[in-house]
């Protein structure tokens, strides 16, 4: 078991976010965690990240409790997070940004990993030397999910991955998942569009308001009548 | 010439309040304090250096400690005052600040008394004065001028180039981010605050040089002034601190000209009002609107 999950519980203040979640991800697995808006989904990977602390339960990472390992200690044990709404360093450079993405990794790997980014992402070494800010949304995604390649992670989150991108974006963004998969890197992806996701992945849960109401493979829970009338539009 | 002689004096002055309010604004821009008890760690600072000089020690050894001094002092305040209200409401950071100083004073007259000393200033800087055409330049001129051009380059160089300095702009501009990155977000924040305050440890000595007398209350209203530099140059903003510390000195020097010397402090803070009201992001200051 690569990823752990046992009995989470996340409050914001005094708000029970997440109520009792457990779930695994095996290594060389595509998971996804399907649901609604506020259902708990980007606070499950907060505390994944070591972002937020949980009041219960814990997380395990290659058989290790991480909960309560300050988060720039989990990236360096491998664990990758491409946050909700991409948070890209505006205000820095693209190549800049894929630096502070190797901010763990030994200095002498990082051109040879950034030339390994430049590859599956030509368009990011054209605008090597511009503002991330100045990009594309789509290139922007592209960015925040070659920036947590630096780090060379074994497992790799992805919150929402394509949230505000047009169809056509939509799916590189989904063949890049794949793409990333079959390299061997684990994914545990995070998505509203339950369709898409469920296309890709080996196994999902559909999580609502902070517990999981079902689980199985992504073929199942793409046939199930339940998941199709509450996520995939009847 | 008259014009030409009182832009030298202001700038020498304004490349004070520039070192100074790169500290203000380096902080700002990485945790959103602003740090009012950055002024009294120059007041330490001019301490420090005085205290060495009079005991017979070397000017070198006392501007060195000095400026090792207003860094350790800095990380300490960082580490006990701030750090513990990390995710505090900002407020609570701002009156601790305030705090802070305000303690730092009163130690400082409990300890050293509240008089006025005399800095040593020409143990420091020798009072030599060249004529260049006219114009009369001392050597704490020169020397002022050249080690704040040298101090600010290498500050660029530092945030622009380095591993530190990319991590320091990360953190600024999204800590959740740059935690997700493996960014140490304590460290780098300590490290922020250590380079503002070698900056402030540097401009100590050098606006001792010029008004050579230390006293507890020596960081008020300069730090205050170095605050309102740090605000009409875009708090946050590395060159806009550097540019609205020049322009603070050179409106301070061109006010005392013309023959209103008692209004410096006024003008100073006029012109903070008229900032605020005008243009409150300053002359480099980040905009308001963020990209959807």
């Amino acid at each position: 078991m690569m990823l752990s999950v046992k009995d989470l519980n996340v409050y914001y203040g005094p708000i029970h976010a997440v109520k009792g979640v457990s779930f695994d991800v095996n290594q060389g697995e595509i998971v996804t965690l399907i649901g609604a808006n506020g259902a708990g989904k980007s606070t499950i990977l907060k505390t994944v990240s070591g972002l937020l602390k949980p009041k219960g339960g814990e997380v395990d990472f290659m058989d290790k409790k991480i909960s309560g390992t300050a988060p720039h200690k989990i990236v360096e044990l491998g664990i990758a997070h491409v946050p909700e709404g991409r948070r890209i360093f505006t205000k820095m450079t693209v190549e800049e940004n894929l630096e502070m993405g190797a901010f763990t990794a030994p200095s002498a790997s990082v051109e040879e990993s950034k030339e390994q980014v430049f590859q599956r992402f030509p368009r990011l070494k054209e605008r090597r030397k511009q503002t991330a800010g100045t990009l594309s949304g789509g290139e922007q995604q592209m960015l925040a999910m070659g920036r947590a390649l630096m780090s060379k992670p074994s497992l790799m989150m992805l919150d929402e991955p394509s949230m505000g991108l047009a169809p056509i974006l939509v799916e590189q963004v989904f063949d890049i998942i794949r793409e990333l998969h079959e390299a061997g890197t684990t994914i545990l992806l995070v998505e509203q569009n339950a369709q898409m996701a469920l296309s890709i992945a080996d196994r999902a849960y559909v999580l609502e308001t902070g517990k999981i109401s079902l689980s199985g493979t992504g073929r199942e829970l793409a046939e199930s009548e339940s998941v199709r009338k509450a996520y995939l539009g009847g | 010439m008259i014009v030409l002689q009182q832009l030298i004096n202001g700038l020498q002055l304004g490349s004070v309040y520039a070192l100074i309010a790169l500290g203000y604004s380096m902080v700002y821009g990485i945790i959103l304090l602003l740090n009012f008890a950055h002024g009294d760690i120059i007041m330490v600072g001019g301490y420090i250096a005085l205290l060495i000089i009079s005991a017979g020690i070397s000017p070198l050894v006392a501007v060195v400690a000095s400026v090792a001094g207003c860094i350790v002092l800095a990380c300490l305040i960082e580490k006990a005052a701030y750090t513990p209200l990390r995710s505090a409401p900002r407020i609570s950071l701002l009156i601790t600040a305030i705090g802070v100083s305000y303690f730092l004073e009163n130690v400082a007259q409990l300890i050293l008394g509240a008089d006025p000393r005399v800095f040593p200033n020409t143990a420091v800087i020798p009072s030599v004065t060249y004529n260049v055409g006219g114009l009369n330049i001392s050597l704490t001129t020169i020397v002022t001028l050249a080690v704040a051009v040298v101090s600010m380059a290498a500050l660029t160089l530092l945030v622009q180039k380095t591993k530190m300095g990319k991590a320091m702009r990360a953190v600024s501009e999204d800590m959740g981010a740059a935690q997700m990155m493996g960014i140490n977000i304590n460290r780098t924040i300590t490290f922020t605050f250590a380079v503002g305050a070698a900056l402030a440890g540097i401009g100590a000595i050098l606006y001792c040089c010029r008004y050579p007398q230390v006293k507890p209350t020596t960081g008020y209203l300069l730090g205050l002034k170095a605050f309102v530099a740090a605000v009409l140059g875009g708090i946050g903003s590395i060159p806009g601190a550097m540019l609205g510390g020049l322009a603070i000195g050179v409106a301070e020097v061109v006010v005392t000209a013309l023959g209103y010397s008692t209004w410096t402090d006024a003008v100073v803070f006029a012109i903070l009002i008229v900032v605020l009201l005008v243009k409150p992001t300053g002359f480099m200051g980040a905009s308001m609107n963020e990209k959807v």
